[in-house]
């Protein structure tokens, strides 16, 4: 398609007749016709930071009834960034980004490289791995919920047969650690699949002739995986990479569902905690203000993805 | 060395064998469940029922829609992810058009803020949009979840689309434009038809997005008549005591069933959209 377009552009401007004419009523057409596309995402996304950036520096609180929306200046950024459970929630977010993104990409590695192999019922397995993802997070988090139940489900089940005094853990809202390692379950069920297909596309693309002549040179397979797989690997692993990370930035559902940020406040993200300011305190000032640094911690992460395919060729 | 060979690919059978249980596994339970009594479920796994009980039946399926009312966000899921599909199918496909097609200024621009917009956080937009909603007097409704809905669907279909309509071999529209056909009705008579497949796998991305959402339904919706059917899960055992399993599981297995035939049947075409154009 690139050697269409240039074809195109080195023709003289009068070699065709009409070309002029056609040329600016095209453009005046495509702009009419990525238009609707355009507005239609301002209005979702640039009106919201707007506004949000708007009341960030005002008093705008709805169960205050009818007081005046006031300037106040910086005040629901400072009340932010000195709030233990601002500031608990933000700890919380990286760490689970952190340890989510490892386990995924190593897990979805194994899985790519076992889905580049042909062999029987390859289909089968893909098309399995296909369902967790394309389910919704209502479905996932209330599946693992139910498995991690004491009586509806089958975890405490099996663990009991290994140790009797297991037979019978409160897993959700109990204890901290049993709480996240449930949320880590469902949300990794999920999402493996995801960043395995995307890897497993970048396998696809790496010609084989790349393995032959390591393996004349005598390299070992895991010696062929680490200097040959992985480096080739590097753009299809940024790309899960920075998708993953933006999403376990701004986990939201698979927590409110699964634990309502409990036990306490001990599993409350980022995106809980903005939810909750707006939808239950219903401050939209100082939401606006978490929204604010949501939306650059966004950026921060979109902008590597842009950078790196800037510099890439 | 032929039985190490034997050994490797046992292995390796086992491990793939093992990927499907985890994968499918849990699916299998919940369908148990839901075919299980509240004194089955209360009773639990170890008590009289194994693992696969005796007695099995539609009693929790029934409960969902007479005791639930789950019919009504059903539908409204139905409705809201399919009108979000058709607007960013149709508004996608002549974006995406343009972009591949009418060497636009600014066209770069144009299309990585499309994508951008994608990359944006949800939270961020639920505060303005609540108080929006509010003042027009359509908070707790479903209908502008449909427009909401693009920020999920309108980037990716843009994008495979752009792609696709760049594929189709510009000597069509080129034979076309000599006969004197207008650009839009090159893009009616001959480019649409040749895009099916492409619209089509867009268009199954988007419904699986759009069926999906749960951020944006419990941040504007308050009365269960106008839940979407995610939301409307949720809520199922919240007022009681005993958290009824079964009839929660029933309604996963409900909304799961359209994802998972749109797996079954669009396999290669899901895969090819997610991976179309992420890096090349």
């Amino acid at each position: 398609m690139t050697t269409n377009v240039s074809a195109r552009r080195i023709l003289p401007r009068g070699a065709r007749p009409a070309a002029g004419g056609r040329a600016a009523a095209d453009r005046r057409l495509g702009y009419a016709l990525v238009a609707p596309a355009v507005i239609l995402l301002l209005a979702i996304t640039a009106y919201p930071i707007i506004a949000n950036l708007w009341n960030s520096f005002h008093f705008d609180n709805l169960s205050y009834g009818d007081l005046p929306h006031k300037f106040v200046g910086a005040q629901n950024y400072t009340k932010m960034f000195t709030s233990t459970q601002w500031i608990a929630a933000l700890e919380r977010t990286l760490a689970f980004t952190v340890v989510t993104i490892t386990l995924d990409i190593v897990a979805a590695l194994g899985l790519a490289v076992m889905l580049n192999r042909k062999f029987v019922g390859r289909g089968l397995v893909r098309a399995s791995i296909l369902v967790p993802w394309a389910v919704p997070t209502v479905v996932s988090a209330l599946l693992w919920k139910t498995m991690f139940d004491p009586r509806a489900g089958f975890v405490d089940y099996f663990l009991g047969a290994v140790h009797p005094a297991w037979s019978n853990l409160t897993w959700l809202n109990a204890s901290v650690w049993r709480s996240w390692a449930v949320i880590f379950v469902a949300d990794s069920w999920k999402n493996i699949p995801f960043v395995a297909i995307i890897l497993l596309a970048g396998l696809q693309v790496i010609p084989n002739e790349v393995y032959e002549a390591a393996r004349i040179d005598g390299a070992t397979g895991w010696q062929a995986f680490r200097r040959v797989t992985l480096p080739l690997l590097k753009p299809a692993l940024v790309v899960a990479l920075i998708f993953r990370t933006l999403q376990a930035l701004l986990v939201f559902d698979v927590i409110y569902i699964m634990t309502g940020g409990g036990p306490g406040t001990s599993t409350e993200t980022l995106s809980f905690f903005n939810f909750y300011t707006f939808i239950d305190s219903t401050d939209f000032g100082y939401g606006g203000a978490i929204s604010v640094v949501l939306v650059v911690m966004a950026l921060i992460v979109a902008g590597g993805y842009v950078r790196f395919f800037r510099t890439e060729p | 060395m032929a039985s190490r060979k034997i050994v490797k690919e046992t292995l390796f059978y086992l491990g793939a064998a093992l990927v499907v249980l985890i994968a499918l596994f849990p699916f299998f339970w919940i369908l148990r469940t839901s075919l299980e009594s509240n004194s089955q479920v209360a009773a639990g796994v170890g008590g009289s029922n194994g693992i696969i009980p005796a007695h099995l039946s539609w009693s929790a399926y029934t409960r969902i829609f007479s005791q639930q009312h789950f019919l009504t966000p059903l539908i409204n899921s139905v409705i809201v992810a399919l009108a979000a599909t058709v607007l960013t199918v149709i508004v996608g496909s002549l974006a995406g058009y343009a972009l591949a097609r009418m060497e636009l200024r600014g066209g770069g621009a144009i299309l990585a803020f499309i994508l951008l917009a994608g990359f944006f956080p949800p939270l961020a937009m639920i505060g303005p949009l609540f108080l929006l909603f509010k003042d027009l007097g359509v908070l707790d409704n479903v209908y502008p979840l449909i427009v909401v809905y693009c920020v999920y669907t309108m980037p990716i279909t843009t994008w495979l689309l752009k792609n696709f309509f760049e594929q189709i071999p510009r000597e069509l529209e080129e034979a076309a434009l000599v006969d004197g056909a207008t650009r839009l009705q090159i893009l009616r008579k001959v480019i649409i038809p040749v895009a099916v497949p492409g619209v089509f796998t867009a268009g199954i991305l988007s419904f699986i997005l759009a069926w999906n959402d749960f951020i944006f339904a419990v941040s504007f919706l308050r009365t269960q008549s106008h839940f979407t059917a995610p939301l409307a899960i949720v809520t199922f055992g919240e007022s009681q005591f005993q958290v009824f399993y079964n009839l929660i599981d029933a309604a996963v297995v409900i909304i799961s069933i359209p994802i998972a035939l749109l797996v079954l049947f669009a396999q290669r075409r899901i895969v090819s959209g997610l991976t179309a154009g992420s890096f090349r």
